[in-house]
């Protein structure tokens, strides 16, 4: 059943996989993005009790639940590497942590924006907001384990330890507005049943968060592509590249 | 699968399984304390469940809508009152709710509205006719997670009246 992804294991082939997707990832983020974001920002209409503010939802969510779908993609990749020993999957894990947290700064920041003209206040310690922040704590600890070793298995390992321990904490965000009592309101996209968005203001919606996935995945392929070569550096496949790159520079 | 990757797995999802059943039991027991805030009906009656109560000179923070028509500002100050009942879907408002009176002398947040959901830090106080209310030192504003431009809500008439000021108010307004 899986024996189509074991070429994917050599890191040549994946190196080689990731660039052939990259150009198509870069360019359905540009055309989703400048689609999306136009619409968004200046041609959906306004809330009615928000008004022009409720703007920002268009850059707060995708980040939101990107930062919650990055995790969940580096917990397969930690899964994958403990269970298997797959190196790759360390690549891919580390190569996935500073785009998470970035995500995860973006929600956090942009919810405060929108927090403090909406609500009355930039931070409030409910249950989404909280479970939120630690996320970015997870992250950042996940990236510090990363770099804490100079042997990247064992770093891999136990950032690995750390990010399976973590993966609980994206249910807690996610379902924390409908367990607790919280500031924050619940969800509008994901639910079941029909969003609570009106139509006009879901379809520029649904092109910003396809773009923003869009540009998460063509950032981690460039991010994936230099943790393999720096992982594989002593590999002859690795220094044949760097040597054929230079040639065609120096001849340039 | 191989001997040592079958016992990886059963390390790893025993780990997964661990951590959920912790944690899962760790929030349940501090369910009340991850609450933002309490319901008035949570206020008269307790948590639903342990039955627990704030008790009288309390800070909490109190959670709730606004009651259509018990909006009273006083014209001379920014002093203002207002009853809350527990938010609910969909938003009706009956005789018999259970009412909490907020006192507050500030500046309420801009989507502070009837039928809005607000959220109150204050303290719990028996007033001198033994009804509970909470004097407010903080008011911030709850919105909903339905977004609809203009037209649309006007049509379902879920545009709330616009506040009304006193002619002090508005004279005093510049």
């Amino acid at each position: 059943m899986w024996k189509w992804l074991h070429p994917y294991a050599n890191p040549e082939v994946s190196y080689h996989f990731a660039g052939r997707m990259l150009p198509w990832f870069t360019a359905l983020a540009a055309l989703l993005l400048s689609i999306g974001l136009v619409w968004a920002l200046a041609f959906a209409p306004a809330d009615y009790q928000q008004g022009d503010s409720f703007r920002i939802f268009y850059l707060h969510v995708p980040a939101a639940s990107l930062s919650m779908g990055i995790y969940l993609g580096m917990a397969i990749a930690a899964f994958t590497s403990i269970v298997w020993q797959l190196k790759l999957a360390d690549a891919s894990a580390a190569a996935m942590a500073p785009v998470g947290a970035v995500f995860t700064t973006i929600a956090l920041i942009t919810g405060a924006a929108w927090g403090k003209p909406m609500w009355g206040t930039w931070w409030i310690w409910d249950a989404r907001l909280t479970s939120e922040l630690i996320l970015l704590f997870l992250y950042l600890g996940v990236m510090a384990l990363h770099n804490a070793f100079e042997d990247k298995h064992l770093a891999g390992k136990a950032a690995g330890i750390l990010t399976l321990v973590g993966v609980i904490n994206v249910p807690i965000i996610k379902y924390s507005v409908e367990w607790w009592n919280t500031l924050h309101q619940g969800s509008t996209i994901s639910k079941m049943g029909k969003p609570s968005i009106s139509t006009d203001m879901l379809w520029p919606f649904l092109f910003c968060f396809l773009g923003f996935v869009m540009l998460v995945a063509a950032i981690i392929c460039i991010r994936f592509r230099s943790e393999v070569l720096a992982r594989n550096s002593i590999r002859p496949w690795v220094q044949v590249l760097v040597a054929t790159q230079v040639a065609s520079k120096e001849n340039k | 699968m191989n001997p040592r990757r079958k016992k990886r797995l059963t390390i790893v999802a025993s780990l997964l399984i661990g951590i959920g059943v912790v944690s899962g039991l760790v929030l349940y027991a501090l369910s009340q304390n991850i609450d933002l805030f309490y319901t008035p009906s949570e206020i008269t009656q307790g948590k639903k469940g342990s039955g627990l109560k704030p008790s009288i000179g309390q800070r909490i923070r109190i959670g709730g809508l606004v009651v259509p028509g018990s909006v009273q500002r006083d014209p001379n100050n920014l002093k203002v009152t207002f009853k809350l009942s527990d938010m609910k879907m969909p938003i009706v408002f009956d005789k018999n709710d259970l009412l909490i009176s907020v006192y507050y002398d500030g500046i309420l947040p801009d989507l502070f509205r009837e039928g809005q959901g607000i959220v109150a830090n204050g303290t719990l106080i028996r007033g001198k006719s033994g009804a509970l209310h909470v004097e407010a030192s903080e008011v911030l504003a709850k919105h909903d997670e339905n977004y609809m431009p203009t037209e649309l809500a006007d049509s379902d008439g879920k545009i709330h009246k616009k506040l009304e000021y006193s002619n002090t108010q508005l004279n005093n307004k510049y």
